[in-house]
């Protein structure tokens, strides 16, 4: 057992190493600033700006969450307060199966479905000139609906490990229904609430394929959700593989990957120092 | 008056004091028939807000369950959701049922810190002055005592030797001693049923303890 989580520990590090190590090829030759803050990408002639990249990720993924947030909130406090318990126990096998879809799947249900959603009729609506719907939007639909199926689980787990007698107290006290889930149920859930949608955006940022394929691709900072963009790590998995000749085009893909390794863990690092903080007071 | 009621584990003590406040609607498989009476009010088919029922009825747990919020808004709580908002007066409130509780003293000074920072024998003296602070005429207290130290058990007994000049108080325990202790009139109950009621001194006198041990073992 020790051996086992020896192993783990060892498996993070090395990661890291090798990122590290394969990126430094690029570290030494690009200054920092350039790699993360300049938006020229010519990998032909030297030029590797990450900017449009990180923007592209940053926007698909916080787009996913506020599409995620209120659904799971919602759909978890209507399982666990209001509904009846046959539907939770009928809810949680499905809510299982649709985190269970492979990825590739739901990027395809993006392309058959959402893209030409965003191109026919959300674009139109918003005043737009009509596009061909692969852009942030439909990338934030897709993800948001893959994050989501996981983000409720937790947030059911967090609900109901709350002890009835606080909700019997409230309610003791004159609280409706309501208020006792507004003022004392989200309450004492929140630091559950804080990590379980930071787990889910440090998912939905390293998600790949789904995003990959309704998000359009293009190396260009997005001024808007209807726009194409070109997340981190569409562009490892577009051209890993193909520029291995390329020394420092290699380096640089690494150097992605480091970036979203980094990323991911200071979001987790995030959410857990807010449970830690909220868990005190 | 104080009035105890008795009886082995399982036997429904629990049950019966949540049919009181009607919590016993929140179990979906748990089904009521008959008639409550309070004041000559029929409260299970009663046209008043649920909410106004059990605001009439403190209750007290068999450990304490403090909101999630500080030792001050654990007191004001029931008040603001009944709409009072006035600073001043939710203030004198607050201070008001933490002396009755005899909590004032050990924590005026940290009203701001979150309540379950307090013991467990603080935290359930303030889960009873949140309770009476929404002015109950009842107070329904599930073996309030179980979970804590002996001092702090004879402190919360002391509390309701005070409060029965005011408040109607069942409380339900299986400590015979406390029961003859703090007891005016009791229940016993068995396997779902009332056994046996009388007042205290009448019950004790003709060996209820004896009669209650033979039903324990």
């Amino acid at each position: 057992m020790l051996l086992c989580t020896i192993f783990i520990i060892l498996l993070l590090t090395g990661i890291t190493a090798g990122l590290l190590i394969k990126s430094w090829h690029i570290i030494e030759k690009i200054p920092l600033s350039e790699l993360l803050f300049s938006d020229d990408w010519r990998p032909l002639s030297g030029k590797f700006g990450f900017l449009p990249f990180i923007i592209s990720s940053v926007w698909v993924t916080m787009v996913a969450l506020l599409l995620a947030i209120p659904a799971c909130l919602l759909t978890a406090i209507y399982l666990t307060q209001y509904a009846h318990r046959r539907l939770l126990r009928i809810m949680r096998p499905v809510i299982d199966i649709l985190a269970g879809i492979p990825s590739v799947v739901y990027g395809l249900w993006g392309v058959l479905v959402i893209v030409p959603l965003v191109s026919h009729f959300l674009v139109p609506l918003f005043g737009g000139t009509q596009n061909t719907g692969y852009c942030i939007f439909s990338g934030a639909i897709v993800l948001a609906v893959m994050i989501i199926p996981f983000i409720i689980n937790i947030l059911i787990e967090i609900f109901k490990a709350i002890p009835e007698e606080l909700t019997e107290a409230s309610l003791s006290l004159g609280a409706t229904h309501w208020e006792t889930i507004k003022y004392v149920i989200l309450r004492k859930a929140w630091p559950g609430i804080i990590s379980a949608f930071g787990l889910g955006l440090s998912r939905a940022f390293g998600e790949t394929m789904a995003v990959l394929m309704v998000v359009g691709n293009v190396i260009k900072i997005p001024t808007g959700i209807f726009q194409p963009g070109y997340p981190l790590p569409a562009l490892i998995a577009n051209n890993y593989g193909e520029m291995l000749s390329i020394d420092i085009y290699d380096s640089a893909l690494m150097f992605a990957a480091l970036l979203l390794f980094i990323i991911v863990l200071i979001f987790n690092m995030l959410s857990r120092l807010i449970i830690i903080k909220l868990e005190v007071t | 008056m104080i009035t105890v009621i008795i009886g082995p584990s399982g036997c429904g003590k629990t049950s019966f004091l949540k049919c009181l406040n009607r919590m016993v609607e929140l179990y979906e498989d748990a089904k009521i028939t008959g008639k409550i009476f309070i004041n000559n009010e029929d409260i299970l088919h009663s046209n008043d807000d649920v909410a106004n029922i059990r605001k009439k009825m403190g209750l007290l747990a068999q450990r304490p369950y403090p909101l999630p919020m500080n030792i001050y808004n654990n007191v004001a709580y029931g008040l603001k959701i009944s709409g009072r908002k006035n600073k001043a007066m939710l203030y004198k409130r607050v201070e008001h049922y933490l002396r009755i509780v005899g909590l004032w003293e050990e924590v005026k000074d940290r009203l701001k810190e979150p309540a379950s920072r307090l013991s467990i024998g603080q935290q359930q003296r303030l889960c009873l002055a949140r309770g009476l602070a929404v002015d109950p005429n009842i107070i329904l207290a599930d073996e309030p005592t179980s979970a804590l130290d002996p001092l702090s058990s004879q402190i919360i007994e002391q509390k309701f030797i005070e409060l029965k000049k005011n408040y109607t108080i069942i409380i339900v325990t299986h400590n015979l001693q406390q029961a003859k202790r703090i007891a005016d009139y009791v229940l016993v109950m068995n396997q779902g049923e009332i056994s046996e009621e009388g007042t205290a001194s009448e019950l004790f006198k003709t060996g209820l303890i004896q009669r209650m041990e033979k039903i324990f073992t």
